[in-house]
């Protein structure tokens, strides 16, 4: 499922959604119903190669190009970080490379999930980040 | 039961947790504006005032490079650092000062012993023997060993309850063991080893014994002598003393024959570009300026933990880990991991299948400070065949009220990702 409009726009809307929760509770259950939903990642894709390291949570991203665009799945065993996987995938997935490399993803802070980004909390999210920007950046060329 | 049970009767006389709470600040603050409740002791403690305090002093007043200056202050900072020697000696009960070196902490410890005393034992086609239990820091450096000495690590099994299997322990020492490389207490299990019977049956085959003691010097009396170890290793920072500096007690026999480890200023007699003579253990093994304020920090630590009084300690510890293990047992679907006899205040568990990281961070957002994932013990958790534990680790300042915090915080995990 890949969401419409830009990644500022998608942002936008998840910056809305968690909007209605005013304690991080609600926050992160919201956060953890997301990880939920997101379908799991084909088992014969959770390889080596796809796996995000950096993480005490297991995660692996699966890019792909189609059209000139990129698009992800992704997965991890722990559901905290397969929500944080499924806002990345839903923001980015779908995007021109040239887009995604560019991206600000200020929205992590404006739900309060700004910490996953620091790099002792081992979940990965930031090398998570850095994959799915440079996967889209070797492809750069080809938009 | 609620934290007013009958356990809290047993607590030792004169011994008033929130009174010993007080005397560390740290444990004041709040997170997520929650009060923290520290549960991550096995990581590393929190620090009294009085060591706060010391190091403070030092660098305020006392200030000075030891075993070098003629003058006042550098002959007063050498008295104190060697004084605090004499603290850690008669804490373990060592036999002599020199078989006291300061290092920068257990990992330092064990590497020196892998690193000098190892060549000398270890040769080609020979054993190194740890168990499954090890944390990676008495892993890692035998490993290293064994692959500049053509020898191999072999590991005690572990049974279902994380207690060492005592007749595999004993069929392996019949094999080419040169060396026993065995933790006091597990980190992320709790148990404590039968180190003493352990170490008779090694010393039997001939096969000294390096011990890990970074877990059990928080939580008990530690005597070499008794224990007859070779090698005690432990660090300062998880007895409610300074990081960056822990204890290498070795037999003086051993550091006789030793090699020094690092080459540099005090470690020497004289120098010369012929022939260095090398200074007498245990300044042998103490190259360059050392940590003198973290030296007198822990001097202090030792203080407030004889001051309390170790057995003390120990006893109300065991309360709590027996009146959290029940809490958390009563919770449906928590699953302890290590369940030995004898152990430690140290809890792992895991809750039904929800995942340690997420479990960890729920706790953190409700204040409660426990430590998730695999400890640095990946064989061990490889054994037990999970991706990891929750842990909470009690010391002396956690109150009952904090275990029932913690179990409500596993309830609460448990509604949200269940
Ligand atoms: C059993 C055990 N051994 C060794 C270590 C290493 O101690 P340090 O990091 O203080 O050198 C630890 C600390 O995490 C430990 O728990």
């Amino acid at each position: 499922m890949v969401a419409n409009g830009t990644i500022r726009e998608r942002a936008h809307d998840i910056v809305e959604e968690f909007g209605l929760f005013d304690d991080w509770m609600g926050k992160y259950e919201y956060l953890i119903e997301i990880g939920q939903a997101l379908p799991s990642l084909d088992n014969r894709y959770k390889t080596e190669a796809h796996r995000i390291h950096g993480c005490q949570a297991q995660v692996w991203v699966r890019p792909e190009m189609k059209n000139g665009l990129v698009f992800y799945e992704g997965d991890s065993d722990a559901l905290i970080t397969k929500g944080l996987v499924a806002l990345l995938i839903r923001v980015l997935s779908g995007q021109p490379p040239q887009e995604i490399v560019q991206a600000d993803l200020e929205f992590l802070d404006e739900i309060g999930m700004k910490d996953h980004l620091s790099s002792t909390r081992r979940n990965g999210l930031a090398s998570m980040v850095k994959q799915l920007k440079l996967f889209a950046l070797a492809h750069t060329g080809s938009a | 039961m609620n934290a007013t049970g009958a356990i809290q009767d047993h607590i030792p006389e004169k011994f008033d947790p929130a009174e010993v709470r007080n005397l560390f600040p740290a444990l004041a603050r709040e997170v997520y504006g929650k009060p923290l409740v520290y549960l991550d002791n096995a990581a590393s403690s929190q620090k009294p005032q009085a060591v706060i305090d010391r190091l403070v002093r030092y660098y305020s007043s006392e200030h000075s490079n030891v075993h070098r200056g003629v003058h006042l202050l550098s002959r007063e900072a050498t008295d104190a650092y060697e004084a605090a020697r004499k603290r850690v000696v008669a804490f373990i009960n060592a036999p002599s000062e020199p078989e006291v070196l300061y290092t920068r902490g257990t990992t330092e410890g064990i590497n020196l012993a892998a690193s000098s005393f190892g060549p000398l034992h270890v040769g080609k086609g020979d054993v190194v023997l740890v168990s499954h239990m090890e944390h990676h820091s008495n892993i890692v450096p035998w490993q290293m060993l064994c692959e500049t000495q053509g020898a191999r690590v072999r590991a005690i099994p572990v049974s279902d309850t994380g207690e060492i299997i005592y007749e595999e322990f004993e069929r392996l020492l019949s094999e080419r063991v040169r060396l026993l490389a065995i933790a006091h207490v597990s980190n992320t299990l709790g148990t404590i080893n039968p180190l003493k019977r352990m170490i008779r049956h090694a010393h039997d085959m001939g096969v000294p014994v390096v011990v890990d003691g970074a877990q059990a010097a928080p939580h008990m009396k530690i005597d070499v002598q008794e224990l007859d170890c070779d090698f005690y290793a432990f660090s300062s920072h998880k007895m409610f003393g300074p990081t960056g500096i822990g204890i290498l007690y070795a037999k003086a026999e051993h550091l006789e024959t030793m090699p020094p480890w690092q080459g540099g200023g005090d470690m020497i007699e004289t120098v010369a570009f012929e022939k260095t003579t090398y200074n007498d253990p245990p300044h042998k093994f103490e190259a360059g300026t050392p940590n003198i304020a973290d030296v007198l920090g822990f001097a202090s630590a030792i203080d407030f933990l004889e001051g309390v009084g170790q057995n003390r300690i120990a006893a109300y510890e065991q309360d709590l880990l027996a009146y959290a293990t029940e809490r958390l047992s009563e919770i449906e679907g928590v699953r302890l991991i290590g369940t030995a006899t004898d152990k430690a205040s140290v809890l792992s568990f895991l809750i039904g299948d929800i995942h340690p990281y997420d479990a960890g961070t729920i706790l953190d957002r409700l204040g409660i400070a426990v430590r998730t994932g695999h400890h640095c013990t990946q064989p061990l958790m490889r054994r037990f065949d999970i991706p990891g534990t929750v842990r909470a680790s009690f010391a002396l300042y956690n109150t009952f009220d904090e275990v029932d915090a913690l179990a409500a915080g596993v309830r609460r995990v448990k509604e949200m990702l269940g």
